[in-house]
């Protein structure tokens, strides 16, 4: 019925679900049964004779304060869980989320930027969310915490994993046309293994999408995922907000430039072009939301020497 | 005998209805337009299912499905569930029920059909004119709905419109009721649907003007950029919000109480007793009126306004639900020493009773702050509301429909057929929306086109839901369709109703009676020799 239970407040937060569902379905089942019963017992075959009882004023104090106090202890543990919920310890990791459309990034206490959270067993991190353009919602299920992410203000939500695995983000409040797309991961790892992520380089251990390479490709990675690139694209040739970068070079693609619908080779030039102007040519099929990301010249030849790396000589894009 | 109000007047036969000034037939207006636009939504919403169908895409792409689901709650709410039993029931029976003649102002109660069909030709235009359908959702929440490129300014405005025909409607049946009863008619002697429309007639006259002009500053703002809620120019995303819903959250009272009224008449007359708790009842719908306008927030528990605000309205949220269980027990036992006769009326009045019970409770279990982190944006909450709206005044709509079809077209309906209508219905109804609820609770956010695997099995279910209830709604339409066009004709009181319009003929006469009745007893005195 629920889903993991991946954080100090899921468990919480269930047995409020589930004792508010054993009081609902005890009264719900008392009811119908109640009609069912009054219906066949006071049938017009059973009973030719009605009376017309007009109330019971001791009746309507009972059933009034009955539900009053169920609903009052609801709202207490409701209530206070809540201010637990509101009040992150004063030794939480702080790690700030930007929500953009499409596509959540994380930004570490180093300033290191990555496209999926990383955090420790057991340790509290506290997330603060800023919006980048429109309302968006930062939604963790497993852990139970949710928080509107509204552009122009900061808010906030915090947690302590309980369980390690990879849990799913997503975007709660309606931003677009990808809205349903607007996911990410939160990976929780042994305290040891976070350490090593954090401190060592930007890998992550076991992500797939991620593989060796020379120290030039690092710099260019460095710089694809520091100005956010991998925010929206990918390496390893699955879509997400914008194309993927695994085979793009030298592939044909169908762009949309100025209302009409052309195919165009991705050479140098295109990549060039697509960077420095994202809006000249939109790849077909995808929306126009690749902003515009200033790159020195020479990071700019870093970036392209490692796009070109990536290519595949019989990729098929999609 | 007195000619009838569907006789011809001799305006020909489209000036004698859209120029009518009966309330009867304004009633009956407003009965074809929002089952026209009933089934639109209905088609819309089906459409979304199919496209849950499959993980990825399926029949449409994620604009065409932003758009649907947008449409589909406009649709749904500003023009069949807000209006649903006041503008059709009430307009039809709030004069005959309280031994008048017609309504205060007959032409102001034109006017507001007017504006109810104008808002809904603008709410269809905009699917189909220049920038493509709105995708907003039906919340319009900004700033997306300032930035977005789709016909938003439109819909908003068409929202507006249907507004200003809920106030004139209002506004039409406080005077009615404070000025037009017959003598005798006290408060108690009313009828429990007359309380009911006139608790919703204070909402709306109250609560509409504030959305007016929140969604006129929408238009404005995307007009002339005057950055009332454009963060990026100082603007305050947050204070829509509660606009929005200081008119919206009282919305979805003025959509159930009226519901609740007709539950109340249709219980006592086939159980054949007087109603159980009559002043609580009635008192319990100006409680909700009064209460359910000081708890819009509870939508917004996640935005971050504050904790003492969210501290308050939960504990508000908590209160408005006991006007609601009051209602529920004294119906239960109105039951108790009836006897009760289970025609279709009867059947869909105490379905209701269920459906709308499992959405309030599902709406309670929100109102507590840290589970509403959860459930907030989810299934959940889309379960949770169907429940309410469509188990809750959809059940109540039909409900309604079958007790006064006859009263109102003088025919009757086969009762075999609406009773084998309600089997899909409710079956189909449960596994589409009970689906729903589970889906929020493992954490399904709404408005989403596409499905992540683990929510996968629960979205083929509701889906094959969906279309097991369309089949019992197609079924329940169908049959009083044949009702209308084929049916035998109907006596002045099938039912064995006590209400004043089970006095006069089916249908009623023109000018409902021909000498204005006097009241000398309580509305569902049915066996004053033994009362106790
Ligand atoms: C907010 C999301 C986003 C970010 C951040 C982003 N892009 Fe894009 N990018 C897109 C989208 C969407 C497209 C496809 C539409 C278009 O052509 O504009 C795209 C297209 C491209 C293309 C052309 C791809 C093709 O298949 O033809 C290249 C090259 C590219 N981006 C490089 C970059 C680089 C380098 C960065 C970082 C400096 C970056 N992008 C950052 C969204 C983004
Ligand atoms: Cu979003």
């Amino acid at each position: 019925m629920f889903p993991d239970q991946a954080s100090a407040f899921s468990s919480k937060v269930d047995s409020i679900f589930l004792a508010s569902f054993i009081a609902s379905a005890v009264i719900l089942l008392g009811i119908t049964a109640v009609i069912v019963y009054f219906v066949a017992r006071y049938s017009r075959a059973n009973n030719p004779e009605p009376e017309d009882i007009q109330g019971n004023l001791v009746l309507e104090v009972v059933w009034t304060l009955i539900p009053t106090v169920l609903f009052l202890v609801m709202f207490y543990f409701g209530w206070t869980r809540f201010q637990e919920m509101r009040t992150p310890p004063d030794d939480s990791m702080v790690v700030k989320v930007v929500g953009r459309q499409w596509a959540w990034s994380f930004q570490y206490p180093d300033g290191r930027w990555s496209d999926e959270l990383y955090v420790a067993l057991n340790r509290p991190v506290k997330l603060e969310l800023q919006s980048k353009d429109v309302l968006h919602g930062f939604a963790i299920a497993a852990f139970r915490v949710k928080s509107d992410v509204i552009p122009g203000r900061s808010t906030y939500v915090w947690f302590s994993p309980s369980l390690l695995g990879t849990f799913d983000i997503q975007c709660t409040v309606i931003c677009g046309v990808s809205h349903s797309y607007m996911l990410s991961k939160v990976n929780v790892l042994r305290e040891d293994d976070f350490r090593v992520w954090y401190f060592r380089d930007g890998n992550a251990p076991k992500s797939s999408s991620r593989k060796k390479m020379s120290a030039a490709g690092s710099r260019a990675f460095g710089l694809l995922s520091d100005r956010q690139c991998l925010v929206c694209h990918t390496l390893d040739g699955t879509p997400r907000v914008g194309p993927s970068f695994l085979g793009l070079f030298g592939s044909e693609q169908t762009v949309v430039s100025k209302g009409k619908k052309t195919k165009m080779l991705a050479d140098e030039a295109y990549l060039r072009r697509s960077i420095q102007d994202p809006k000249a040519e939109i790849v077909d099929g995808f929306p126009p939301s690749m902003p515009l990301i200033p790159l020195t010249e020479s990071e700019l030849d870093s970036v392209v020497a490692y796009l070109k790396s990536l290519a595949q000589p019989r990729a098929r894009q999609r | 005998m007195n000619m009838n109000y569907l006789e011809p007047q001799g305006r020909g036969a489209v000036r004698d209805w859209i120029f009518s000034t009966d309330h009867k037939r304004i009633g009956l207006l407003y009965l074809a337009v929002m089952t026209a636009m009933f089934w639109v939504a209905v088609l819309l919403g089906v459409l979304m299912r199919i496209e849950q169908l499959t993980m990825g895409p399926t029949i449409m792409t994620p604009a065409t499905y932003n758009a649907m689901f947008t449409v589909h709650g406009v649709v749904m709410i500003f023009m069949f569930v807000v209006p649903g039993l006041p503008a059709v029931f009430g307009n039809f029976l709030l004069p005959i029920m309280i031994g008048a003649k017609d309504v205060s102002f007959p032409r102001i109660n034109l006017l507001s059909w007017y504006f109810f069909i104008i808002g809904g030709a603008l709410a269809v235009a905009s699917l189909f004119l220049g920038a493509g359908a709105p995708d907003t959702g039906w919340t319009f929440y900004v700033p997306f709905s300032l930035r977005t490129g789709t016909n938003v300014s439109l819909a908003v405005f068409a929202a507006f419109l249907l507004g200003f025909s809920s106030i004139l409607t209002g506004i039409n049946f406080i005077t009615t009721v404070h000025r037009m009863r017959a003598p005798g008619m006290s408060w108690h002697r009313m009828p429990l649907f007359v309380w009911a429309l006139y608790s919703t007639a204070w909402i709306q006259v109250i609560a509409t003007p504030v959305i007016g002009i929140t969604l006129l500053l929408v238009i404005l703002e995307r007009s002339f950029g005057i950055g009332v809620f454009d963060p990026a120019k100082g603007g305050d995303p947050v204070l829509y919000q509660h606009l929005f819903w200081i008119y919206s959250h009282p919305a979805v009272y003025v959509m159930i109480v009226p519901a609740m009224g007709a539950i109340s008449e249709i219980i006592p007359t086939f159980a054949r007793r007087t109603i159980f708790g009559y002043k609580a009842i009635a008192y319990s719908s100006i409680a909700i009126a009064a209460l359910g306008s000081l708890v819009w927030a509870h939508h917004m528990f996640t935005s971050g306004m504050g904790e003492l605000a969210n501290t308050v309205f939960s504990l508000l949220t908590f209160l408005v639900a006991v006007p609601s269980a009051i209602k529920v027990f004294n119906w239960t036992a109105t039951l108790y020493k009836g006897s009760t006769k289970l025609e279709p009326p009867m059947l869909y009045a105490l379905t209701f009773i269920l459906l709308f019970s499992i959405g309030g409770l599902t709406g309670v279990m929100q109102g507590a702050l840290a589970l509403n982190v959860h459930l907030h944006d989810t299934y959940f909450i889309v379960g949770h509301f169907h429940y309410v709206m469509f188990g809750g005044t959809g059940f109540a709509f039909f409900a309604a429909l079958l007790y006064w079809f006859p009263k109102m077209f003088g025919r009757t309906y086969d009762r075999r057929w609406a009773f084998a209508a309600w089997p899909p219905l409710f079956i189909g109804f449960n596994i589409l929306y009970g689906s729903m609820l589970l889906l929020g609770l493992q954490g399904m956010p709404r408005r989403y086109f596409d499905h992540l695997p683990q929510y996968h099995v629960l979205h083929v279910a509701a889906t094959a839901g969906s279309w097991i209830m369309v089949t019992g709604l197609a079924m329940l339409f169908t049959t009083l369709l044949r009702g209308l066009l084929k049916g035998s004709k109907a006596p002045a009181d099938p039912w064995g109703g006590l209400t004043l319009e089970w006095t006069v003929s089916s249908p009623p006469p023109l000018e409902n009676f021909e000498a204005i009745p006097t009241v000398d007893r309580a509305p569902y005195a049915y066996n004053p020799g033994r009362t106790s």
